[in-house]
């Protein structure tokens, strides 16, 4: 398996896909990130800050759970949720953030840009300039500053601009179009702080790398509380950095089974999916050769979820590299499915997730009743809800007299 | 490979000691029936070259202006054959003027690069310009352009190293494309103090053209650039004045005469 874990190749290519797609003037400055970046790794004083980093600010390690209760539900398979939503800011994004911030300061620029669809990236790259001491823009689609509203309000708290982009589909496609857009305009002091496992190399590499702690730590934890491997490890995908940072470590475990979990929206046989990897082409898209929901004439098709974190139209490559080697298996997750598995989560555990780890979770609920009581499944719980509340609230109807419906799950 | 009509055309500019003037409209704007008629104004105001853009879903590379005409073209449906029925009509009515589609780089690998550079060849376009393709990723292109006679104009920028121009002019063909600033398609109050080094620093590197773009949109910037680059490109100038017109025919009236001041600028360097 060792051919799998040593991709990407120089010119960034895992497999068929990856590759640099930029215009002309972010050439040089996408160098300078794969240089600094590779020096960086050279340099044991960068990792010994980042780790005091990770765990002294982020909270790391974040904690293995067992979900007894949630578990009856899938089947009697064992069940561990491993707590990116214990980070510091909430969710996985701050791993990564935080290693490029670093290297953003060894580069010598002072003004952060992020694209963000559910706004988790985007607090966690306004807390990395806050700490830094740095200027902060965050694009974000018009239609996600109004369904992820508290995330907004906690950027501008921590001092970051929010620029609601309105062109297109309004969403995490054109907020990364307008981000570097402004990147093309001042790359001379500005680092783009890209939020997942896709973009030109080598940002799925990097980003993956950032989130490589997720599977580390929780390997050792699944093999400690369970004296073995976890027979699948399932994880949502937007992007794909959760489930990078999850699956990578377990890639050379044949026998664990690596399963993302793409959002399906209205369904797969709608035009309403954000499933690129089970719906998508070949393409180019944001910089990388990946799968892409496009139609026949190479543009891109508008991805539908109710998670603003997977409505997104492309994939990392590295993700599409898995599918194609078939080490990896992706499988899409309807909004209503995630949607339960939110309120079931909550109700049997006490724990609130995002609707996008909600994804991950409605996937390893099928998955305990396909596999039955003897399976573990490890679950890569990549942030909280408390953003996803006002989209709960309209949803299960939590609010004012609507407020006994909820019991019922009543839409 | 290269285009002879576009290197005749960049050439005969150069004896008659002046800079040419390339024109940029997309297909599918103001309508895909009038984008034809559209880009027959810049024609017939005094392009010596034009670009026809084929319009796409994320135009990263474009600012506010472009990206509103795209979305026009693309809600009014405009699909890549359209794109080189559109270019097949130019051509068609106007053999002595290149070409070229400008086109990111998706909607080609999609179409099939062979294919695509065969169908271009067939409606007469003399080659492509391909903003986010870098020359690490274009030898399949290349070959097949070459194989169609048609140009690769690559696109440099002010942040790209002496070492770097030397490897992108070598693969291109037809001109350079040189970015006046760093950023994204627009109107801009002034033309920037890079364009003119980068200029020269590309000039260091090869025989080609070099023709600048990004930002230029009247007469008194034209005679500035046309003072040290073989080319002026304009877009946006362009394509607002059709956004801004009451009527289509309104709006071709406009460019044309847009088209002509830019001409008298380029002849005053
Ligand atoms: C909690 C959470 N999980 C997952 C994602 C999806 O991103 P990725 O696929 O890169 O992990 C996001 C993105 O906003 C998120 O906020």
């Amino acid at each position: 398996m060792s051919d799998v874990t040593s991709v990407p190749d120089a010119r960034g290519y895992f497999g068929a896909y990856g590759g640099r797609f930029i215009p002309e003037a972010l050439v040089a400055a996408v160098e300078q990130v794969a240089d600094e970046y590779e020096k960086a790794k050279a340099d044991p004083a960068f990792a010994a800050e980042l780790n005091t980093l990770l765990k002294d600010y982020t909270g790391r390690p974040s904690p293995l759970t067992d979900v007894h209760r949630f578990s009856a539900e899938a089947g009697g398979a064992r069940i561990l949720l491993k707590r990116e939503d214990l980070n510091h800011t909430g969710s996985h994004k701050i791993n990564n953030v935080l290693g490029q911030a670093l290297l953003t300061r060894r580069m010598g620029k002072t003004r952060l840009i992020a694209e963000t669809g559910a706004g988790q990236h985007g607090v966690a790259t306004a807390t990395a300039a806050a700490l830094f001491g740095m200027d902060c823009t965050i694009y974000m689609g018009e239609v996600d500053t109004q369904r992820q509203a508290l995330n907004v309000a906690r950027m501008r708290m921590l001092g970051a601009e929010v620029v609601p982009v309105k062109s297109g589909s309004r969403t995490l496609k054109d907020a990364i179009n307008e981000a570097f857009r402004d990147w093309v305009a001042n790359v001379d002091s500005t680092h783009y702080l890209f939020g997942t496992v896709a973009g030109p190399h080598p940002f799925p590499m990097m980003v993956r790398d950032f989130h490589r702690v997720i599977g580390q730590e929780a390997r050792a934890q699944v093999l400690d509380r369970t004296g073995k491997l976890p027979d699948a490890v399932v994880a949502c995908v937007g992007g794909g950095s959760n489930a990078m940072g999850v699956f990578y470590d377990f890639i050379p475990d044949a026998g664990v089974r690596l399963i993302g979990i793409e959002a399906a929206g209205e369904g797969v046989e709608t035009p309403k999916h954000a499933a690129t990897l089970t719906k998508g082409d070949p393409g180019v898209l944001h910089g990388s050769r990946t799968y892409v929901l496009q139609d026949e004439d190479g543009q891109t098709i508008e991805s539908h979820s109710i998670s603003a974190g997977l409505d997104y139209p492309g994939v990392g490559p590295e993700h599409a590299f898995l599918k194609d080697s078939g080490r990896a298996e992706y499988r899409p997750c309807t909004d209503a499915d995630a949607m339960e598995a939110l309120r079931l989560l909550s109700r049997t555990e006490g724990i609130i997730p995002a609707i996008e780890s909600s994804h991950a979770l409605a996937g390893a609920l099928k998955l305990g009743r396909e596999l039955g009581p003897d399976a573990v499944i490890l679950v890569n719980l990549s942030g909280r809800g408390d953003k996803d509340m006002h989209t709960a609230a309209q949803y299960f109807g939590l609010l004012d007299d609507s407020a006994a419906d909820a019991a019922g799950g009543a839409k | 490979m290269t285009n002879a009509l576009l290197d005749q055309t960049l050439a005969a500019a150069k004896a008659e000691n002046r800079a040419a003037l390339i024109g940029y409209l997309p297909a599918g704007f103001p309508t895909v029936a009038g984008a034809a008629q559209a880009v027959q104004a810049l024609i017939d105001g005094g392009a010596d070259v034009v670009e026809i853009g084929l319009p796409h879903s994320d135009p990263v590379l474009d600012g506010a202006t472009i990206q509103t005409a795209d979305d026009i073209a693309l809600r009014g449906g405009v699909r890549t054959k359209d794109v080189l029925e559109t270019i097949r009509t130019v051509t068609a009515a106007n053999p002595t003027v290149p070409v070229l589609c400008m086109t990111y780089w998706n909607p080609v690998d999609r179409y099939g690069q062979a294919r695509f550079a065969a169908d271009l060849a067939a409606a007469g376009g003399a080659g492509c310009i391909l903003p986010d393709l870098p020359v690490e990723e274009a030898d399949e292109w290349l070959a097949a352009a070459a194989e169609q006679g048609l140009a690769t104009v690559f696109v440099v920028a002010p942040s790209s190293r002496d070492e770097r121009l030397a490897v992108i002019t070598a693969k291109g063909t037809g001109f350079v494309y040189a970015a006046a600033v760093m950023g994204v398609t627009g109107t801009r109050a002034q033309v920037g103090d890079m364009a003119e080094d980068l200029v020269a620093r590309t000039r260091a590197t090869t025989e080609l053209p070099v023709c600048v773009g990004l930002g230029v949109s009247n007469a008194v910037q034209a005679a500035e650039v046309a003072a040290f680059a073989d080319g002026v490109i304009v877009g946006s100038a362009f394509v607002q004045r059709i956004l801004d017109a009451s009527s289509p025919e309104a709006g071709y009236a406009a460019v044309r005469e847009l088209t002509a001041e830019l001409a008298q600028g380029v002849r005053k360097r």
